[in-house]
């Protein structure tokens, strides 16, 4: 009985790796083939990119100043507040930056593409629209994933220049140091393998949310229950995968970029 | 012999056969003023599919000619929808192959299957209508893709909603039609491209007796006016049978009953049965089989 579970489980995950490694490796190739929907791509831009604007600026806004407020005590304990900008700027680009932007806009972006597709194969868009000629894939995944992956690399500059300004913020007001101080160590300090990492990162989030609401969007089966389960678990998986893919391209990019 | 050929329907009056079989024949006699003797639009040959579990659709052969009208009957869940989709490949079949225009959907790729599709017309059960679009771009749906101008488009989409009796809902969003409206929209849709094959799933299903009467009527017209053959899922006798007896008359603009006795010869019967085909064959067949399951069904 248990064995009969695992076994059914097992199967179950693999085959879900199976159709995933398909579906994405299909929405990749589509670029390279007409027809290509422009259209739609730059519409994706806008809902992906600058709907998501207000909370990756925010959320980047007070990492920062929550980074700064927190490195406070711990840094004057051994008289070296003065390095709070360094600290604050390279945590953030190189680390919070990109995978808080990512989980931001998993939340807000992988949700709403598995509950739009979801809805469309629940009450047979998706056939309609396979039904007019028209291929699904090329015309909502790919123009979806490619969106994600550019809008995804210019959030994270917005989000790690905000979160530099809120540091920036209470270290000035809050923490009453000088501001000149605080953005001299946050540039001098700075070297390009810190900004390939910061900016590497994101365009793998970008590849996985897209990728994985898509997916679930598109699997979704059972009326509009089964819309919210896709919904969560395409959030749920984008998530944890974000962080663990951040982990491995951590591990790899300070293998080929050692800190100094 | 029910239906007369030479009668006052417009339809063809050719003779011809076109079921490959697979029903218990029932005891009948033979159809004649049938749809032409040519090359059928679709043929299923022991076709069968299950979904994790117990077969949906079990050795299913049927044929349906040029200017056929196939009617598709069957209670709930017993596996028509399932059999429409196969038809133009949105789902491939287990075993057994289907010609669509003379090609297997069942060894064609998602990508060759496309050019097919677009020569079918298919209507929803729910219409399945883009609720982000306006009827217009959903009517146009296909043209726009192809590019086609936009006062091409403006105009024959103008003429597929006057079709359908719904001009004035050229600029509204589907979350603003009735249920009706939107079958509606979704036939002027199945219908702009002018289609060699039209696929209905059940375009009255849900729908209150007087709103499912103007689809019929809307069904029949492309019938008698295009000559379109078709296939119609439905689990309501009544509609089935007022297309077998009714005609859409041009003149009055409104269908009219045939003359007593005489039944439409190029609209005939499928019906399933826990995904098995057990009839095949006319309206009079229908109304006089031993088949125990259609008789029940018939009550």
């Amino acid at each position: 009985m248990a064995i009969g579970i695992i076994e059914r489980t097992a199967k179950d995950i693999v085959l879900t790796a199976q159709e995933y490694t398909l579906f994405a490796q299909r929405a990749v190739l589509n670029v390279f083939r007409p027809p290509r929907y422009w259209t739609d791509f730059l519409m994706q831009c806008n809902i992906v990119g600058v709907g998501s604007s207000a909370i990756v600026l925010l959320s980047g806004f007070f990492t920062g100043g929550v980074l700064a407020l927190q490195s406070q005590a711990t840094l004057s304990e051994f008289g070296a507040t003065a390095v709070t900008g360094r600290f604050v700027s390279l945590t953030m680009i190189r680390e919070l930056g990109p995978v808080l932007t990512g989980i931001m806009v998993a939340g807000r972006n992988a949700s709403s593409m598995a509950s739009e597709l979801g809805s469309m194969v629940v009450t047979e868009q998706i056939d309609a629209m396979r039904a007019l000629g028209v291929d699904p894939m090329r015309k909502l995944v790919t123009p979806r994933l490619f969106a994600c992956i550019f809008m995804l690399f210019f959030l994270t500059i917005l989000a790690d220049a905000f979160g530099i300004f809120g540091g920036a913020f209470v270290t000035i007001f809050m923490n009453h140091q000088n501001g000149t101080q605080y953005f001299s160590q946050a540039w001098e300090h700075l070297r390009y393998p810190d900004i390939i990492q910061g900016l590497f990162k994101p365009l793998v989030s970008g590849f996985i949310i897209a990728s994985i609401g898509c997916f679930y969007g598109m699997r979704t089966t059972g009326g509009t229950e089964g819309v919210g389960r896709s919904t969560i678990d395409a959030v749920v998986f984008s998530s944890v995968i974000i962080i663990f893919a951040d982990f491995l391209m951590t591990q790899v990019l300070l293998t080929l970029f050692p800190p100094i | 012999m029910i239906h007369t050929p030479g009668s006052a329907h417009p339809g063809p009056h050719d003779s011809g056969a076109h079921a490959t079989g697979a029903a218990p024949a029932p005891a009948a006699e033979p159809v004649a003023g049938r749809a032409a003797d040519a090359e059928p639009v679709v043929v299923f040959r022991n076709v069968s599919i299950a979904f994790d579990g117990p077969p949906v659709l079990q050795d299913i052969s049927f044929s349906v000619a040029p200017r056929e009208t196939r009617i598709l009957l069957g209670p709930a869940g017993v596996g028509k929808s399932v059999l429409l989709k196969l038809i133009n490949g949105l789902l491939r079949p287990d075993q057994g192959s289907i010609l669509l225009f003379g090609q297997d959907v069942a060894t064609m790729t998602e990508e060759q299957l496309f050019p097919l599709r677009i020569r079918t017309g298919i209507v929803f059960q729910e219409g399945a209508l883009f609720d982000s679009l306006t009827v217009r771009d959903n009517v146009a749906y296909q043209l726009i893709q192809e590019r086609v101008p936009d006062e091409e488009i403006d105009r024959r989409v103008h003429e597929a909603l006057t079709f359908v009796e719904l001009d004035r809902t050229f600029d509204l969003y589907p979350a603003s039609l009735s249920g009706g409206m939107k079958r509606r929209v979704a036939i002027a849709r199945a219908l702009i491209r002018q289609p060699e094959l039209i696929l209905y799933d059940s375009p009255t299903g849900g729908l209150d007796p007087i709103t499912s009467t103007t689809i019929i009527e809307l069904v029949m017209k492309q019938r008698d006016f295009y000559r379109t053959p078709s296939l119609l899922v439905t689990h309501r006798l009544q509609d089935a049978f007022t297309l077998c007896t009714h005609r859409f008359d041009s003149a009055l603009g409104r269908m009219v009953p045939l003359p007593k006795g005489e039944t439409d010869p190029n609209t005939t019967f499928l019906m399933l049965e826990e995904g098995r085909l057990i009839f095949d064959g006319s309206l009079h067949e229908l109304v006089h089989t031993d088949n125990k399951f259609v008789r029940e069904f018939l009550e």
